[in-house]
């Protein structure tokens, strides 16, 4: 569970999610669940001339399957932490 | 540990809600969400699949429709006072199959162009 722990963390903050489908949107992190569907709030596509279909939606689910990366904002991760939180983990 | 929610209530929120879901293979269906479950199965009650070529688009009644989750990409919550996208123009049905036609065959004239140059190693 730790990267659910981690991405709860980052509730509030705007990441982006970049696609399998290499769709890419940018939006408010509303919240996350275990199998790291997300959704976001204020949605904006990157490449949106490409995408008319979405310009119509503020908020959207993700499903966890399909997230290639997820973009993070600059200073997010505190490497210590999740370095720790990591080896707590891994010894259970 | 933390406290976590029970599997299947993400979307819970949008129950009753008009939602674009977009699939796998690029389609993109209109409905009303009624039901769902952990793995994001759907059910939309009323939906419409919405075909997009360019700045047209058709809509095509479905009725009810069940949606395996492992299909589902993204679902989200149209905005009624955005949507249709005023960007878009509604053609009929008819016409979004001949532009659609259209638009796989300057993809194949494209992708055989891109194959025959191939060996010219600064083609994008």
């Amino acid at each position: 569970m730790l990267f659910y722990s981690y991405f709860k963390t980052l509730v509030g903050k705007e990441v982006t999610v970049e696609l399998k489908n290499d769709l890419a949107i940018t939006g408010t992190l509303h919240s996350v669940d275990q199998y790291l569907n997300v959704k976001l709030n204020n949605v904006k596509v990157v490449n949106e001339a490409k995408y008319p279909h979405m310009m119509s939606v503020r908020n959207c689910f993700i499903r966890g399957s399909v997230v290639r990366y997820v973009q993070l904002p600059p200073g997010s991760v505190d490497i210590e932490i999740l370095h720790d939180a990591t080896r707590r983990e891994a010894r259970g | 540990m933390e406290d976590v929610p029970p599997p299947g209530t993400a979307l819970v929120e949008e129950l009753d809600k008009l939602l674009m879901v977009q699939l796998r293979d690029g389609r993109k269906i209109l409905g009303i969400l009624r039901s769902f479950d952990q793995f994001a199965n759907l059910v939309l009650e009323g939906a419409v699949e919405r075909t997009i070529v360019g700045l047209l688009y058709s809509e095509t009644p479905l009725g009810l429709y069940v949606v395996r989750g492992e299909n589902v990409v993204l679902l989200g919550e149209i905005d009624e006072s955005r949507d249709p996208p005023p960007a878009l123009q509604r053609v009929p049905e008819s016409e979004i199959r001949i532009a659609q036609r259209a638009e796989r065959e300057q993809e194949k004239i494209k992708k055989t162009m891109k194959a025959r140059m191939d060996f010219l190693d600064f083609i994008d």
